[in-house]
């Protein structure tokens, strides 16, 4: 792309407002009220999904888990705007986006459970395993991207990070290679403001995320992360223009952690909670809930619905990763190469 | 047809690249300059720009997006220039090449070739002469490949391209154009886990790998029949082949280890370690080490003091005769 027609636009791209009016109708993508209602039964199964790993995590049934509250219309919003021949990239938190892509539930409560069998991603879906060094999975987006771009395939890679990550040298070097080779790949930064204890502002003297696309010449947008509705036309834009050869995009969605960074951590020491209830009522799900009532989709019935609906799917999810087999102890020495070299070989012999 | 080290491996990526168009390579100054060791001279003139990529100065980009390339179904083989450059990538090498079969249960591998020009012994600026094949053969997940000269070296290189795991494929940059031997224009490959016996011999067995090799010839060679010295050459550092070492010691009895890297926790060490599990009732004597210091590698003028020379490996060699 020549370079003056990149473009960076620092405003925050919004379609649908705290109060779920539409601002920007001109923006508002062609949506028909099945597809907001799935927008909506995703989310409400993300919070609830959500939710249940924080109880299981108290009682002692869940390990150390990172939740997603308050991200759902950034992770589900954007998950719906790519296709099923594209590949996703995770970090740790975007349960959202595995829900989306139709990642089986139980299987993701099994791998937070500490069972690796957990993240055997279905032949279906073309996604990494959880990445938790912070940024390290940017570059092989960038990889993936490039792959697809050299061989002619059809497919975009799209890669996930917070706003801790883009302090990180990976994340220069995977948006560095990105811009210099044009590859199809999409940059989603969930600046959801805490990088665990540290504030965004603590990260980063510039003042968006958005902005650092400027130094990689490549594409910056900075969106609402919590209007389900202008994550999913930002991204679908961006993912259209890289399928078309158009090069790389970075988007901010700025959102916000409502829940502790994970079940190890306690928010109450480093924020107030004045801040956090300010973006509760930025809340993503109950905003467009709000939108979908005043159209006249949304009502109490649907409602009961719709948590039902989730409720049972996270229940089944529970009791079926609960029930499952134990891992075998010896299949620890299974998927390091893919012959066992004669060393494995002794130390397995020995274990058993 | 004769020819050296430096060309040895830019013939194996040559047919390695015209048999399977998934083979690419990327690194810093590799296209049209032809690397800094002229490694790639004329392969970017052959494939171009898709194929033979000038990345930018970024090693850790270098490694990473290879990782992404593999798993996306390419064969990348990623360069970097000097061995003391490649720490930044060890936590792309650690975390995600040797771990991504493990961390997807197996749905995904990183079939990627990592060269590195490796060891002392070229009169270097600093951070240009560092030995760190323990930092790599403590890895799960990959392998340490490391020929001694060019026919082995072509060998190894294609079995390592075509092995579905991650190589990491350290090339002796002190002996790129110090050996020249005859080195088939016929495909051949060197399996992995194999080490050789460049001497047979019967009084004391001395190991080394790599530029070592060339050393330990020449001390040997000193020795003018005073012992009769079994030499073996490992190739690949892992998995490693125990069982010629083993048998080897077995035979004579006394082992010499020669590395160049520091001694504390050196890839010797665990060679030392194995002889004492499978060896230890046919031991004469205690398996001598000559090896680096536990100093960073010196400057090019004390740098001969610091890496293992004829003298020193010819006392150990004594030593452990004399025991």
């Amino acid at each position: 792309m020549p370079k003056d027609d990149i473009k960076i636009d620092l405003d925050i791209f919004q379609i649908l407002n705290e109060d779920g009016k539409i601002v920007n109708t001109k923006e508002m993508p062609q949506l028909k009220n099945d597809d907001i209602k799935r927008m909506y039964e995703l989310m409400v199964l993300a919070r609830v999904f959500d939710d249940t790993a924080l109880k299981l995590q108290r009682e002692g049934r869940m390990l150390t888990y990172a939740s997603l509250q308050g991200q759902e219309a950034a992770q589900i919003g954007s998950a719906l705007a790519f296709q099923k021949n594209d590949w996703f990239v995770p970090s740790y938190r975007e349960n959202g986006v595995f829900i989306t892509v139709n990642y089986p539930l139980d299987m993701l409560y099994q791998y937070w459970a500490g069972d690796e069998r957990g993240m055997k991603i279905p032949d279906d879906i073309n996604a990494l395993p959880v990445a938790i060094p912070v940024g390290s999975q940017i570059p092989h987006a960038v990889g993936i991207a490039w792959a697809n771009k050299l061989m002619g395939r059809d497919s975009v890679a799209v890669v996930y990070f917070g706003d801790g990550a883009t302090s990180k040298g990976d994340f220069h070097e995977g948006a560095n290679f990105a811009g210099v080779f044009q590859v199809p790949c999409v940059f989603i930064c969930q600046n959801n403001q805490w990088a665990i204890s540290v504030p965004f502002k603590k990260q980063t003297h510039a003042e968006t995320v958005a902005q650092k696309a400027i130094a990689y010449g490549i594409e910056g947008v900075r969106v609402d992360g919590n209007d389900v509705f202008a994550v999913f036309k930002i991204v679908k834009d961006a993912v259209a223009k890289a399928r078309a050869g158009k090069g790389p995009t970075l988007i901010e969605c700025v959102t916000y952690r409502l829940q502790h960074h994970t079940t190890a951590d306690d928010w109450t020491k480093y924020r107030t909670p004045e801040e956090v209830d300010m973006w509760k009522r930025k809340d993503p799900i109950a905003r467009l809930k709000k939108y979908m009532e005043d159209e006249g989709i949304w009502n109490e019935a649907y409602e009961m619905q719709v948590l039902n609906d989730a409720k049972a799917k996270v229940s089944e999810a529970t009791k079926k990763f609960e029930s499952a087999e134990p891992p075998k102890p010896i299949d620890m020495f299974t998927n390091v190469y893919e012959e066992l070299p004669p060393e494995i070989e002794e130390q397995r012999k020995d274990f058993e | 047809m004769k020819m050296n080290l430096v060309q040895a491996i830019g013939l194996a990526l040559t047919q390695e690249m015209e048999n399977d168009p998934s083979v690419i390579l990327l690194g810093e100054d590799i296209g049209e300059d032809g690397g800094v060791f002229r490694v790639t001279e004329g392969l970017w003139q052959q494939f171009g720009d898709n194929r033979v990529i000038d990345t930018p100065l970024a090693e850790v980009g270098i490694i990473a997006t290879s990782i992404g390339l593999a798993i996306a179904g390419m064969k990348p083989i990623p360069e970097v220039q000097f061995d003391g450059f490649s720490l930044p990538m060890l936590d792309q090498i650690y975390n995600h090449a040797g771990r991504m079969r493990k961390r997807s249960q197996g749905k995904y591998h990183v079939p990627l070739v990592f060269r590195v020009p490796h060891g002392g012994g070229i009169r270097a600026l600093e951070h240009h002469s560092e030995s760190l094949e323990a930092f790599f053969t403590h890895i799960p997940g990959i392998k340490v490949v490391t020929p001694s000269g060019p026919y082995n070296a072509k060998g190894l290189l294609v079995s390592s391209i075509r092995d579905p795991d991650p190589v990491v494929f350290l090339e002796p940059k002190r002996i790129y154009r110090a050996i020249k031997e005859e080195v088939p224009e016929e495909e051949y490959t060197i399996p992995l886990n194999k080490a050789e016996i460049r001497q047979e011999g019967s009084d004391v067995t001395v190991i080394a790998w790599g530029a070592m090799q060339k050393i330990v010839k020449e001390a040997v060679e000193k020795l003018a029949g005073k012992y009769s010295v079994e030499i073996l050459d490992l190739l690949t550092l892992y998995p490693v082949d125990r069982n010629t070492i083993i048998d080897s010691v077995k035979k004579t009895g006394r082992c010499v280890v020669v590395q160049e890297a520091p001694r504390t926790c050196g890839y010797g060490a665990e060679l030392i370690a194995t002889i004492n599990d499978k060896a230890l009732l046919s031991l004469e004597a205690p398996v001598q080490r000559v090896t680096g210091y536990d100093i960073p590698v010196p400057l090019p003028k004390l740098e001969n003091y610091y890496i293992p020379d004829v003298t020193r490996i010819n006392k150990a060699i004594e030593a452990a005769m004399s025991f």
